[in-house]
Formats: C-alpha cells, sequence, structure tokens
C-alpha cells in the first residue's frame, strides 16, 4: 500500500506530521549547505568560511536531537500504524544520516583550515583534481535523495542509490592516483592524507544518501531494501 | 463476488463447491486492490475452522457478504473494523449465537474439524461448549464463584464426582489466573469481585467445558489498563491449549495479542495477513485509512 496523502481524522496528529517532515526536511537544506560552503571553502582556500561551516554544524546537531524529540513524542501520543509508523521511523533514520552527513561536510571543512593554516607551502592543484568531481556527485547524490524524500520519489531514490557506485568508483581511482603522487614525491604525502581525508568524506556522503534513498523506499513501498543488493533493491521498490 | 469467484480462485468446481473446501487447498494470493474480494491469504495449513461464502443478512440488510476465511489451530486471530462492518455478527456465527436472533439467516458453510456447525444435526448446546464465548461486559451469573464456574461441566456432565468437580473448578480458575484471588472466598458471589476479575471468571467458566475454540467480543473494552494488561497476558497462556478469535476496537489491543488480523468493512472481509503486516504495511486501502485513522 502506497502512502496515504489523505487527511486524518485527528487534524493535530497530520500538524504534527507535517512539522516532523518539515523538519527534517530543513535539516536536509542546511545539511546542503554546508557541504557547498565546505567544498567552496576548500576551493577558495578559504580559512574563515571553513570555520564558520564548523561551527553551523552545532545547528545541524540541535536539529537533530530536535527531530528525536518529535518523533518520541509522535510515538508516544499517536501511536503510530501503518504508513504514519513507516514515515516516523524512516524520518527518525534519516536525519542521523543527516547528521552524519553533516559531520562529514565539518570533517572537510576541518581539513581544509589545517591544509591552509599550516606553514607548509600549500598542496599542488593536483592532489585535489578529485574533489571537485567527488564533491559534485555526492552533492547531486544528496539533493536527489532530498528531493525524493519531498515528494516521496520511489523512482528518484532509485536513481540515488544506483548513484553510489559511480561515486565509489571515483574514489577508488582517486585514492590510487593519491598513492602514486605519494610514491613519486614522499614530500606530498602530508598534504595527500589531508586530501584522501577529505574524499573519503565526500564517499561518505554518498553512503548515508544512499541510506537515506532505501529509507525512502521503505517509506513509500513498506519493503526493506537495505543490504539485498542493487538489483533487487530496483526490483523491490519500482514493484506495483 | 459471487460464491462462484471464490470457489474458482480456491481452485474449486463452482456450485456445492464451498461444501468441499478442504485444507489442501493452499496458498491463495489475492491483490486486488479495487474490488472487495479479500486482499491477503485466507487460508492456513492448520485450519480449525473454515469459513466460505458466509453471508448474515437482518431481514433485508446483508450484514456479512461472502466472507470466506480459515481459523487457524492454536492461533490468536483479531477482528478489526469500524463499528457496524460485521467483525460481531461474524464472530457470533462462529457459534450460532446469532441462531436467537429470529430475523437472522445465515448462509454459506462454517466448519468446526470436520463438522458443519449450520448442520441440522448438530447439537447447539454441545458446539457452544466445543466454542465457547466471552462478552463485551463481564456477566457472571448471580451465583458464587465456585458455581459459575462449575455450572457447564455439571450440566455437561463431565464429572462424576464432587472432587473432581472441584478439580476442575480449581484448574478452570488457575488457567484463568485468578485462582490466587479467589481461592479463600470461592462462595461468594461472582458479582462480589472487580470488573476484571469478573472478565477472568467468565474466560474460568468458558474454558471450564474444555472448548477447542473461544471467542471474545471485545473482552477488554470494560476493564482499566491493568486488567486489561492481565486479560492479554492470560489470552497469550491460553493459546497453546486453545484457538481464540477476538473482536476488538483497540488496534493497539489487536496487534498485542493476535497473530493474524482480519479486517472488516461494511460487511465485507477487505484484508488478512500476518497481524504485523497489517500494522506496519497493510495492502488495501481501506486497511491503511482505518489503521491511520483517516476514516473521515
Amino acid at each position: 500500500m502506497a502512502i496515504s496523502q489523505d487527511a486524518h481524522t485527528v487534524k493535530q496528529f497530520d500538524i504534527q506530521l507535517a512539522n516532523f517532515r518539515n523538519l527534517v526536511l530543513e535539516m536536509g537544506g542546511l545539511v546542503e549547505d554546508q557541504i557547498k560552503h565546505a567544498v567552496q571553502a576548500l576551493d577558495d582556500e578559504d580559512i574563515t568560511a571553513s570555520r564558520e561551516v564548523i561551527s553551523r554544524d552545532q545547528i545541524i546537531n540541535g536539529l537533530h536531537v530536535k527531530a528525536d524529540e518529535d518523533c518520541v513524542s509522535l510515538i508516544a501520543l499517536r501511536q503510530p500504524l501503518g504508513s504514519d509508523l513507516r514515515l516516523i521511523m524512516s524520518l527518525s533514520k534519516i536525519v542521523t544520516d543527516l547528521e552524519r552527513i553533516g559531520d562529514e561536510a565539518e570533517k572537510i571543512a576541518r581539513m581544509t583550515v589545517k591544509t591552509y593554516d599550516a606553514a607548509s607551502s600549500p598542496p599542488s592543484a593536483k592532489l585535489l583534481r578529485d574533489v571537485a568531481p567527488m564533491a559534485r556527485l555526492a552533492s547531486k547524490m544528496l539533493h536527489g535523495c532530498l528531493d525524493a524524500l519531498a515528494r516521496l520519489d520511489v523512482e528518484k531514490a532509485v536513481e540515488v542509490a544506483q548513484g553510489d557506485d559511480e561515486l565509489d568508483q571515483e574514489f577508488q581511482s582517486a585514492l590510487r592516483r593519491l598513492i602514486t603522487y605519494m610514491m613519486e614525491d614522499p614530500r606530498n604525502i602530508g598534504h595527500a592524507i589531508n586530501v584522501i581525508f577529505i574524499i573519503k568524506a565526500l564517499e561518505r556522503i554518498g553512503d548515508h544518501s544512499k541510506n537515506i534513498a532505501e529509507y525512502i523506499i521503505y517509506l513509500v513501498k513498506g519493503k526493506d531494501v537495505r543490504h539485498v543488493g542493487m538489483d533487487t533493491l530496483v526490483q523491490d521498490a519500482l514493484a506495483q | 463476488m459471487s460464491t462462484t469467484a471464490i470457489a474458482t480462485d480456491l481452485g474449486l468446481k463452482p456450485a456445492a463447491t464451498a461444501a468441499t473446501a478442504s485444507r489442501s487447498v493452499s496458498s491463495v494470493e489475492v491483490t486486488d486492490y479495487d474490488n472487495r474480494q479479500t486482499v491477503g491469504k485466507i487460508v492456513v495449513d492448520n485450519a480449525k475452522m473454515i469459513c466460505r461464502g458466509v453471508n448474515v443478512y437482518y431481514g433485508e440488510k446483508q450484514a456479512i457478504k461472502n466472507v470466506s476465511l480459515d481459523i487457524g489451530a492454536n492461533e490468536v486471530i483479531a477482528f478489526i473494523g469500524p463499528s457496524g462492518c460485521g467483525k460481531s455478527t461474524f464472530l457470533r456465527c462462529l457459534n450460532r449465537m446469532n441462531d436467537t436472533i429470529t430475523t437472522c439467516r445465515v448462509t454459506g458453510q462454517i466448519k468446526l474439524d470436520d463438522d458443519d456447525v449450520y448442520d441440522k444435526s448438530i447439537d447447539v448446546v454441545q458446539l457452544r461448549a466445543r466454542v465457547g464465548m466471552v462478552f463485551q461486559k463481564p456477566n457472571p451469573f448471580p451465583k458464587s464463584i465456585y458455581e459459575n464456574v462449575a455450572y457447564g461441566p455439571r450440566i455437561h456432565g463431565m464429572v462424576n464426582t464432587k472432587a473432581e468437580l472441584d478439580d476442575l473448578v480449581r484448574d478452570s480458575l488457575e488457567r484463568a489466573g485468578l485462582i490466587k484471588e479467589v481461592e479463600k472466598r470461592l462462595n461468594e458471589p461472582g458479582t462480589s469481585l472487580s470488573g476484571g476479575q469478573q472478565q477472568r471468571l467468565c474466560i474460568a467458566r468458558a474454558i471450564a467445558v474444555h472448548p477447542e475454540v473461544i471467542l471474545m467480543d471485545e473482552p477488554c473494552s470494560a476493564l482499566d489498563p491493568i486488567a486489561t494488561a492481565k486479560i492479554e497476558e492470560l489470552i497469550d497462556e491460553l493459546r497453546e491449549n486453545y484457538t481464540i478469535v477476538i473482536v476488538t476496537h483497540s488496534m493497539q489491543q489487536a496487534a498485542r495479542v493476535s497473530q493474524r488480523t482480519a479486517y472488516f468493512h461494511l460487511g465485507d472481509l477487505i484484508e488478512i495477513g500476518e497481524t504485523d503486516q497489517i500494522f506496519t504495511n497493510p495492502k488495501h486501502k481501506l486497511t491503511e485509512d482505518y489503521i491511520t485513522g483517516r476514516f473521515g
């Protein structure tokens, strides 16, 4: 049974559910901005902007706590069932992944500070060449799953989940290139390690986005598609 | 949907077929959302009661429309649905409680093991000993606690001596989880007990005649949460020896006590499934709307 869009007899329940969903979407929007700013600050070698990203993570943490409170209160007071229960459980898991994505953005910002605040010379451009394309892919995945959540769009969620492979492959090839640079010149090692942390953070954002996409599929279709392999995921998600 | 259609779905020949619906029929998976065809698997492997094409009419009005459903041995099955959906009517068909209503007419077939419940040769009193009932409001006889439980076994001639009867009464009260509270006051009136105790006394009375199936019609709706919890715990224990069919308005209660849940709506059996599935991922929109509180 797909999720019902009809109103509840108890209007207050609809209001609370809508508030909870909006809170999660708001948190998603902030997290998206955090990634954008963290990656931009890295590109601009802007330490001040990076520090702002780091401090803004507190706002996201606050929303995470607020979302958990809302979730507990909805369960305690409304005893949700059916699609309401799936919505609440999925949202509560989605906020955990969003909070972690926020942490990854913070990590990127910290690495930027570490890289450009040091007395040593800045890293050469070639070390950072994989960051921008990976950031584009990760942001696209996150944007896609927030979009899918806002519209309860299973096809979009499937698309996001499928996108994770490409990001993983990008990460692997980036890693190989960085290893080559480190072997070529050991003076690259310090910076390369920082870059590895950055691309690892981007790769993790992809994983969290995929998790969110899976929760959306569960929420709409009632099928748990975690740990089932991509073929089954697509099949279950798109089954009528 | 016609009886023929159901019979065909069950892989049986139409006409006279409902009568031969056997336990060998398995896994009927119906997933038609639009018409009022039951969604879910109506057949179980170890059926205690088999209902096929059951219709109930109160005069001209049809209260149950072509309901087919198996009730498995040693399962707790819950019937849920809005008021007037026919769940109590259907429950009362199972031990012919509807016989007492003159305008009520039942067609189709209901079998208890291999016996046709509505066969002319069936002794209704015996049937109700096999399929006992617990009602919404506790209704102990205006007799002592002891006599409330002893009455059934005595009229059914189940015991020969006073000692045997004593044992049976004690055993029934024990299984109903009431013995500790009443063993020193067996001669006091049943009505002197609290509501929750009275309801457990009624359960003790029902199980004293060794029924095979116990029907419960909103057994906790007049009880407080503590007494309700005791009854629910009792239902779970009784499941070992009995098959239990419970009608409840509390979805949380259905979720807590039953293994399968059936959703009725305006006389139709809309959906039947594992309780877990019904409450997390119902397949029919009417079920979904009911359990999520979306009925306007």
